[in-house]
């Protein structure tokens, strides 16, 4: 599109691939120092995530999710707000699709599956609009309120799955959710299958970008997002946009969870969502909360994660992977800090 | 050239001072002389370069030019802790206080006494209660910062500067946050302090407290000297005459105003500013159609928070707002511009504009979903550049890319988008603050002739601007606020800048009179 977007991305494109260079090679270092071949190692973790069918259709389904969740977090990173509760929201999502995927035995494909999507995403979104109302109208943070609602969700979890949801035979997990409401497999290789639950982590990257550029929610979010006294001279409420900003982002993290309900277990474990919703920070800060950027970083992240187990076998301990990781976010937020700091300095120098 | 002066009956010598910001020049080769033990004041108008050139002496910003002699000797002065190694301590506008400490925490803080590991606070306390009585500066040392009223609070900084040992004091706007008799006080203790030797610099715009405190006195404008004075030797009215300038330096053209019905009417207002103090105390002014109404007065008083009344976004205490007859107090900024009311904001990067959305978002801010530009769910990113690029070409926008960034572009090309925007909206009021701050004298013209053509085309205009030659060449009537009132109404062909500025001091239109 327009000349200012490139300009942007191509600054950010720059960043993040010179952080993630720059993690491989102090990575090296450290394995250097600890007396491993670096060249191995990464030679292994490449194998382990690239190297046969299953490890791309593990890889592919471990990108999935992190999409979804990483969706949410850039999303409301766009309007200013730091959704910390994706995790929570994952969790509420997961349960209510679960839940409407029980009953919608007697209904065709059509209409159980957008059925239980809906549900999923109406329940992450409810979960985080708390989060947003108390933003909004009395002023309470948002990182704070969504951490407590991330162990609220915990506890529902817990609770149902032991109680009231509890399929027969005292295994804390949910009946099965019926067939109709199941995505379909692309292909299985032995246990590991791959679900046509990839598909709607790539529409939803499509969707969301198209919110954020074409619309004009987009417009008024990321104007919130930018400058709240310029959003609101211009008429645009911040509460309302903070609110809708908030469900948006829940019902993509609520989407993560219903995917996997969907199209992975077919039922709900309870606090299954891992820790894919604070993945999800990692994922929006590595793609500086570009939708298109968010799916490559997912994709970065899942693939490390998945050839580490080779890694480890080569010798190289996994947890090089969370020091990777690590240095990565750091050298991303780093850089913002640099880039607001110039920011600042010249501002300074035009008021004064 | 001053090799041979003797500066030493000065506390503080200031020459050719030249401080540059990116398009503008605050301070023109500014001298400033300050005997030891006076007060001296400081007078200008807002951006005079007062606050500049204070800052420069304090270190808080490096001068481009010029030579600071403390006490007959050449300083360089880099930053901070330079300016309180030579016994200088400033008190700013903005208290730089932590609120949930104690006064003597505050006071020793970035110097704290201790023994041992511990926190030993029993001998600052000391010190502090001497300076107190020393000084008659009466404060109790463990009270909590926030439970303070902002005069003591304003103690609190000055007893901080001379813990650290301050013999020459630098007061910037003291008497702005306080209350007459506040105000009364603290003069009392700036008399004890010259009493004791110390020299204080005080910065104003207040020219009774000019006349009521100070030995002598610069005044400032628009970067330059324009005076400097006994106080035993003037008169509010000459001090008022160097402040906003004689003569209007930029005329506009323009023929007599043909004004229609009153559009805007603004009954008994009152408004607090963020501190929960009355900023506009019980204001009422109206506006008609093909009008400029002009408010002259100095900043910070009542004008920031009138604006932001009538446009919607601060809440009213009480009082009523009433355009095209409909009583719109409540109503939402929303529902006032789509009631036909425009809006140029004073802060144009905090209001008018987001820096980081491209020209072409911020042209339709305020109209993003009016379905010239939206169908309701999407943009109509081609219509919306399409009206952009005739916008940019009509108002003369350079450069003239619509995809450039807000930030990328010069102030008064910001201005010329947002001038743009609020006109293109087809407004029948406007509310115009500060159109021309900080702007190079292509783009004031440029504006001023935008604001008179509006006018000719019926829409009403309330003006808000400190540049008093502003609010003469352009109002058709013009009222003067002081601490939150209007302190009358004249015609500006009809009156002079001195009473204008006399009323920007305070008194009132009716005093003036008498007085002649």
């Amino acid at each position: 599109m327009g000349n200012w977007k490139k300009y942007i991305l191509n600054e950010k494109i720059i960043i993040s691939l010179l952080s993630i260079l720059i993690s491989l090679l102090v990575a090296a270092i450290v394995m250097l120092m600890i007396g491993k071949n670096p060249l191995v190692a990464y030679a292994a973790l490449f194998y382990g995530a690239f190297g046969t069918k299953e490890a791309i259709i593990d890889n592919l389904m471990k990108t999935s999710p992190l999409i979804l969740t990483g969706l949410a977090v850039g999303f409301g990173f766009r309007a200013g707000l730091f959704n910390i509760g994706a995790n929570g929201q994952v969790i509420i999502g997961a349960l209510l699709a679960a839940y409407v995927g029980t009953m919608v035995a007697s209904y065709p494909f059509y209409l159980s599956i957008p059925l239980v999507m809906v549900a999923g995403m109406v329940g992450g979104a409810l979960w985080a609009a708390i989060a947003g109302w108390l933003k909004a109208y009395r002023g309470a943070h948002e990182v704070i309120t969504t951490i407590m609602l991330n162990y609220v969700a915990i506890f529902i979890a817990n609770y149902v799955v032991n109680g009231p949801f509890q399929a027969p035979g005292g295994v804390p997990k949910s009946p099965a959710i019926a067939y109709s409401a199941q995505f379909p497999n692309i292909m299985s290789i032995g246990a590991t299958s791959l679900s046509t639950i990839i598909f709607v982590s790539l529409a939803a990257i499509v969707v969301v970008y198209g919110i954020i550029q074409k619309t004009t929610i987009g417009y008024e979010v990321k104007a919130v997002g930018f400058n709240p006294y310029a959003a609101e001279y211009g008429g645009i409420s911040i509460g309302k946009n903070v609110m809708l900003a908030m469900a948006i982002s829940g019902a993509l993290a609520g989407l993560a969870g219903t995917t996997q309900v969907v199209g992975v277990y077919g039922r709900y474990f309870g606090a299954l969502g891992g820790t894919m919703g604070f993945d999800g920070i990692t994922i929006a800060l590595i793609g500086q909360n570009d939708p298109i950027g968010i799916g490559l970083a997912a994709f970065l992240i899942s693939s490390i994660r998945t050839g580490s187990n080779q890694m480890q076998i080569a010798g190289v301990p996994k947890d090089m992977v969370t020091i990777i990781q690590g240095i990565i976010i750091f050298l991303v937020a780093t850089n913002r800090i640099i880039k607001t700091l110039k920011l600042r300095k010249r501002k300074e120098a035009v008021e004064l | 050239m001053d090799k041979n002066v003797d500066y030493s009956e000065y506390a503080v010598v200031m020459r050719g001072i030249t401080k540059r910001f990116p398009g503008v020049l605050a301070n023109d080769r500014v001298d400033l002389f300050v005997k030891k033990s006076e007060i001296h004041a400081i007078v200008g108008e807002n951006g005079a370069g007062k606050t500049t050139l204070m800052n420069q002496l304090y270190g808080l910003i490096r001068p481009d030019d010029g030579k600071i002699y403390i006490n007959g000797v050449e300083k360089i002065i880099k930053d901070p802790n330079d300016a309180i190694a030579a016994k200088i301590g400033m008190v700013h506008q903005h208290f730089m206080l932590v609120d949930r400490l104690s006064v003597v925490e505050n006071i020793v803080l970035g110097q704290e006494p201790v023994r041992g590991p511990f926190f030993a606070l029993n001998r600052a306390r000391k010190e502090i209660k001497d300076l107190s009585r020393k000084f008659g500066l009466t404060v109790d040392p463990d009270s909590i910062i926030e439970d303070m009223p902002v005069g003591m609070q304003q103690r609190v900084e000055i007893i901080k500067v001379l813990y650290r040992g301050a013999e020459i004091l630098v007061l910037d706007e003291p008497t702005a946050v306080l209350t007459p008799q506040e105000t009364n006080e603290l003069f009392e203790i700036l008399r004890s302090l010259k009493s004791q030797g110390k020299t204080i610099i005080f910065i104003t715009h207040k020219l009774n407290e000019v006349m009521a405190i100070t030995e002598s006195v610069t005044v400032m404008r628009l970067g330059r000297v324009t005076g400097v004075v006994k106080t035993s030797q003037t008169s509010p009215r000459e001090l008022a005459n160097m402040m906003v300038g004689r003569e209007v330096l930029l005329t506009v053209e323009k023929n007599s105003a043909h004004p229609g019905d009153e559009i805007l009417q603004v009954k008994d207002l009152i408004v607090k500013e963020n501190r929960g103090i009355k900023a506009v105390k019980g204001l009422s002014l109206t506006v008609r159609s093909g009008e400029i109404v002009g408010i002259a007065g100095v900043a910070g008083n009542g004008q920031t928070e009138l604006t932001e009344a009538i446009t919607g976004l601060r809440k009213v205490e009480s009082g009523k707002i009433i355009f095209k007859k409909e009583d719109i107090t409540n109503f939402s900024p929303k529902k006032r511009r789509e009631m036909g009311m425009g809006h140029i904001p004073e802060d144009r990067l905090k209001h008018g504009l987001i820096k980081t959305f491209p020209i072409y978002y911020n042209f339709i801010l305020g109209e993003h979903d009016d379905p010239k530009f939206s169908d309701g769910v999407f943009l109509k990113i081609k219509d919306i550049r399409k009206f952009s690029e005739d916008l940019v070409k009509k108002f003369d926008v350079r450069p003239p890319k619509i995809d450039l960034l807000g930030m990328n572009l010069s102030g008064g090309n910001q201005q010329k988008v947002i001038v743009a925007r609020e006109i293109a909206f087809d407004p029948v009021l406007m509310i115009v603050s500060q159109p021309t701050r900080g702007l190079d004298v292509g783009a004031i013209e440029f504006i001023h002739k935008t604001l008179i053509s509006m006018r000719d085309k019926g829409i009403g205009i309330l003006l808000i601007s400190m540049e008093l030659e502003e609010i003469f060449s352009l109002s058709d009537r013009i009222l003067t606020i002081y601490e939150g009132q209007i302190m009358g109404e004249v015609r500006p062909e009809k009156t002079t800048t001195e009473a204008v500025g006399l009323m920007m001091a305070g008194h009132k239109l009716e005093d003036l009179h008498q007085e002649a």
